[in-house]
């Protein structure tokens, strides 16, 4: 394994992160109320009295973000406590009706777990997880509607969060990538968050401290709200070079909240310390302790998805991939799902470089997803039968690909109305053979006086006389012949 | 029609049985009081708001519904409710210049379960502002006057108690024939015990708190008041119940408590903590209590000495709690989304300038306590600790419910004092709730029952206390000590004098 460090003035610095995910739980209701969850919805048009905190509104807890909770915990190989509670947290904010966040303080609903993350010189490392509780979003305030007016919509207020704490086991950029990007695939395999940090649904607030080799840890400092794995990267590799010049320079670092400028590629203090607040933690007396019933958890527990880890283990051992295309491929569970199809019945290393090349190739260069793709997995299926059963060949097969790409039809529609299907017919082989070493007497005496390489010349030839409908392998016996 | 006067004297189960029998119709019974409340509410101040055309198209109502025979426990029936239940397209202010202006767009769960019933809403009770005091002095709406008078001193103007005083005063001067109350630390008993009325808190959880604006959560009870132990029994019997909006309501049937007022208490044993007998406590009122637990054995109950250990940590342990859960469930009350707003330069400034126009004395002081109990470094000293001593008042409960059926002690530790009094000392207040607020804290029913008169002719109360649950055993003891008292003392301010 490599180790990252930062080279200081004074040697080697060890970096250490943990990350705290907030991660929207894909339910239908909020977490304690009945309201809608859908992105994207006119300003507070998803609000109940319960989300805007009128006189007398009590939360109730919805059942199916509970079981998505349980669910994570589960796909991070954490402790589900069967026993948990909601507290409250107290601040004022203009997009914080209640005047409290409800959240889950000192008894989570998950405690600790791990990931394994895979790293790029192919060694894995395992990541602690400390926790994961549910928690309330805020409402949003938009201070540019208006030259003197904020405005606040309330359709996230009430949305249910998991918050994922990390141990701080992550040692370099590379890892705290690594880390979200499992995080965020097994996420996705359970449907538990869809993880789009573009539209804020997956956040990161990244804890970074610098140390010594073999030193405790040194104070750390939080870069909230980060919201893109790269600038996450980027910004433990910032924070962590501020870090290091301070204490260099004779500084101490102070544990504050800081903000990263993705525009500078820099971290800068967020607050002042008068707006440090005093949260007033307590149970929420609103809420019953959440007790949850061992057979329930067992019944999500048999119902779970195949998770990327165990997939990746089975596309090893059952289509004997190598462990980075049978990573690559498991990452996106669609991904997974549309490789088994295409592999199904076929050779799979054949579809797993299909799909892995052509095919990821197509949708970068189209810019469609795996559920957009013009091509299916059955007709990319189709494809790999056409050249089994040596209808076409591996060159035309590639046309085809394209013309699939641009058209969405089948590949069989595609070779029959372009006439693609292979010329196995050996007279016309034979002919354009002879044809070809009747053009060029020079290279055939080139050839015969031990030219060797020249063979690949009459084989192209023929082929593009052919207009590449050619067997290959009979163009190749056929040559032979006519040479030997 | 029966005169006004006669009407009004009604109980509630008088009226329900006249009603069905065409003696008088629900708008004779609804304009009846609300005549008595033009005449008195002026004076009285029980009610912020009458809601004068609602109520008459709810007796309408109530008498087509009585023509079909289509009728529920309450139709016709008109009550007050506090001013802290939410009221659909009525103002529900919780007696607090931050909710003046809030008009509800919902229903309470207890008031839509008695409109359910066809019960008539008259208005909205006084009350303490967001229901902390024990004298009703507290309201921006203005005091409430007692309708009781002292024998020898008719100029003192009396305490109704509070925080459920609006409630209490119009009860007892005929202008409901009963009342939705909260109680949070005696809220309903004190005010009941001051305006000679039967006063319900039941079990945490039977009564749901969905709409009703929060002061604190854990302890907040609503219940009623009426002038007779089956009356209150009628009315608990159509607020309770389950709510699935309400995360702690109980999911229980809810009994005949009507029925159970007639079980008597033979065979039952009563409990006596001996820790209730406060030093100082005065003499009249040691003498009612003797009186109660002799009208008790000679209904064949068995009277038993008890201990709760604990009690004399009950008002510190309420007084933290409470403003603990203030503190955090008035935050909501910040001028961004409904209610008062006073503009500021900034947000922060907005929010003082709002809380500060918005809230009263009382309210600030509590929710300065609250905040101070929960905040870093004292937390632990006080919330914490005080949530570990009502464990231990829980457990004291319990451990007596295993001896007896029912615990009789006094409601409260005086008898109705004038306005003005007791305000020089929030401390001098807060000690009017040390016999009630052990069964909030511990959640379990208790009802007081107007039990006999002090030497200036002011009713004082007698409470029964239960186990969870059991509101039938706390009715039937109730009913018991209604029956040997034969509390029959008017008082001097009431419709038709």
């Amino acid at each position: 394994m490599t180790i990252y460090a930062i080279e200081g003035s004074t040697g080697p610095w060890e970096v250490v992160v943990g990350l705290e995910v907030h991660a929207q739980v894909i339910s239908n209701a909020k977490l304690f109320s009945g309201s809608a969850t859908t992105f994207g919805a006119e300003p507070n048009t998803q609000v109940s009295f319960v989300d805007a905190a009128f006189p007398g509104m009590l939360p109730v807890i919805n059942r199916e973000a509970v079981a998505q909770a349980v669910r994570t915990g589960l796909g991070l190989n954490a402790v589900i406590h069967k026993v948990s509670r909601f507290d409250r947290k107290n601040y004022f904010y203009a997009d914080l009706p209640q005047g409290y966040q409800i959240s889950q303080f000192e008894h989570p609903i998950v405690g600790t777990g791990v990931i394994e993350v895979e790293l790029s010189d192919g060694s894995t490392k395992s990541i602690g997880v400390t926790r994961l509780h549910l928690e309330q979003d805020a409402g949003k305030s938009l201070h540019d509607q208006h030259p003197t007016k904020t405005f606040i919509d309330l359709n996230r207020s009430g949305v249910a969060l998991m918050e994922i704490v990390s141990e701080p086991d992550i040692r370099s950029p590379e890892e705290a990538g690594a880390y979200l990007r499992k995080l965020r695939s097994i996420l996705r395999y359970l449907g538990t968050c869809d993880g789009n940090m573009e539209e804020g649904s997956m956040r990161a607030d990244v804890n970074v401290s610098v140390r010594k080799h073999g030193e405790p840890y040194r104070t750390r400092c939080e870069v909230k709200n980060v919201n893109s794995i790269r600038f996450v990267m980027q910004a433990v590799e910032a924070e962590a070079a501020r870090q290091v010049e301070v204490w260099e320079s004779g500084g101490t670092v102070v544990q504050e909240t800081r903000l990263f400028d993705s525009n500078r590629g820099i971290t800068r203090p967020m607050r002042s310390k008068e707006d440090a607040h005093d949260y007033r933690y307590f149970p929420d007396p609103d809420l019953l302790p959440l007790v949850l019933d061992e057979d329930w958890i067992a019944g999500l527990k048999a119902a779970l998805p195949e998770l990327p880890d165990a997939k990746q283990a089975r596309f090893r051992a059952e289509y004997g991939l190598t462990p980075y295309d049978a990573g690559v491929l498991v990452a996106e569970k669609a991904t997974a799902a549309f490789f088994e199809t295409v592999a199904r019945g076929r050779d799979a290393k054949i579809a797993a470089n299909w799909v892995t090349g052509d095919f990821f190739a197509a949708l970068n260069r189209t810019g469609a997803t795996i559920e957009t793709s013009p091509v299916s997995a059955d007709n990319l299926g189709a494809l790999l039968d056409l050249m089994a059963d040596k209808t076409i060949n591996g060159r035309i097969a590639k046309d085809v690909f394209e013309a699939m790409v641009e058209t969405g039809k089948t590949p069989a529609e595609i070779v029959e109305e372009r006439g693609l299907r292979q010329v196995t017919d050996t007279s016309a082989i034979d002919a354009a053979a002879a044809a070809i070493l009747a053009a060029n007497p020079d290279k055939v005496a080139d050839y015969r006086s031990g030219k060797d390489k020249l063979f690949g010349f009459f084989v192209g030839q023929t082929m593009k006389a052919m207009a590449g409908k050619g067997n290959p392998a009979l163009i190749n016996e056929t040559l032979k012949r006519l040479l030997g | 029609m029966a005169n006004s006067g006669s009407l009004t004297d009604l109980t509630i189960a008088e009226a329900r049985d006249g009603l069905r029998a065409g003696r008088f119709s629900a708008v004779d019974l609804t304009m009846a009081h609300l005549h008595a409340i033009e005449a008195l509410n002026p004076r009285l101040n029980a009610f912020i708001t009458v809601s004068h055309s609602k109520a008459l198209a709810q007796a309408q109502a109530a008498d087509a519904a009585l023509a079909k025979g289509d009728y529920g426990a309450l139709t016709g029936i008109p009550l007050a409710i506090k001013d802290l239940f939410c009221t659909a397209g009525i103002r529900t202010t919780a007696a607090s210049r931050i909710l003046e202006p809030f008009v509800p767009p919902y229903e309470s769960t207890v008031t839509a379960n008695l409109l359910r019933d066809g019960a008539v809403f008259l208005g909205k009770a006084n009350l303490d502002e967001f229901a902390m005091g024990s004298s009703n002095m507290t309201s921006a709406f203005g005091p409430v006057e007692n309708p009781w008078k002292r024998l020898q001193d008719q100029d003192a103007v009396l305490v109704p108690g509070g925080s459920s005083g609006g409630s209490a005063a119009a009860v007892a001067a005929r202008l409901a024939m009963g009342a939705t109350g909260t109680d949070t630390g005696g809220s309903i008993r004190q005010p009941a015990a001051f305006c000679g009325l039967v006063g319900v808190k039941p079990s945490y959880g039977r009564c749901s708190r969905w709409g009703v604006v929060a002061f604190a959560s854990s302890l907040d009870h609503p219940g009623p008041f009426a002038r007779t132990v089956q009356d209150s029994a009628i009315m608990l019997g159509s607020m309770a119940g389950f709510d699935p909006k309400d995360s702690t309501s109980a999911e229980r049937p809810v009994p005949d408590y009507e029925a159970a007022c007639k079980r008597g208490v033979k065979g039952l044993r009563i409990g006596v903590p001996r820790e209730y007998r406060a030093d100082g406590m005065p003499a009249e009122i040691e003498a009612l209590w003797q009186q109660g637990l002799t009208w008790l054995r000679e209904a064949g109950a068995e009277i038993v000495d008890v201990s709760l250990p604990h009690t004399k940590y009950g008002l510190a342990t309420y007084y933290i709690v409470a403003p603990a859960e203030a503190s955090s469930n008035l935050a909501r009350y910040d001028g961004v989304r409904f209610g008062l707003r006073k503009d500021g330069g900034e947000l922060a400034e907005m929010y003082g300038n709002t809380r500060a126009a918005g809230f009263g004395p009382e309210v600030r002081r509590r929710i300065m306590i609250g905040t101070y109990v929960l905040s870093a470094g004292y937390y632990d000293a006080y919330y914490l600790r005080a949530q570990k001593i009502r464990a231990l008042i829980l457990r004291d409960f319990n451990d007596v419910f295993a001896q007896v059926d029912a615990l009789l002690t006094p409601t409260a530790p005086n008898a109705a004092f004038a306005q003005g009094e007791n305000m020089d000392d929030p401390i001098k207040m807060y000690l009017n709730d040390v016999f009630t607020v052990g069964a909030n804290l511990a959640g379990v029913p208790a009802i007081s029952v107007p039990a006999g008169l002090d030497a200036n002719g002011l009713p004082l109360g007698l409470q029964i206390i239960g186990k969870a649950f059991d509101e039938e055993t706390v009715f039937a003891v109730s009913a018991a000590i209604e029956r040997a008292a034969g509390f029959t003392a008017l008082p001097q301010i009431r419709a038709g004098q």
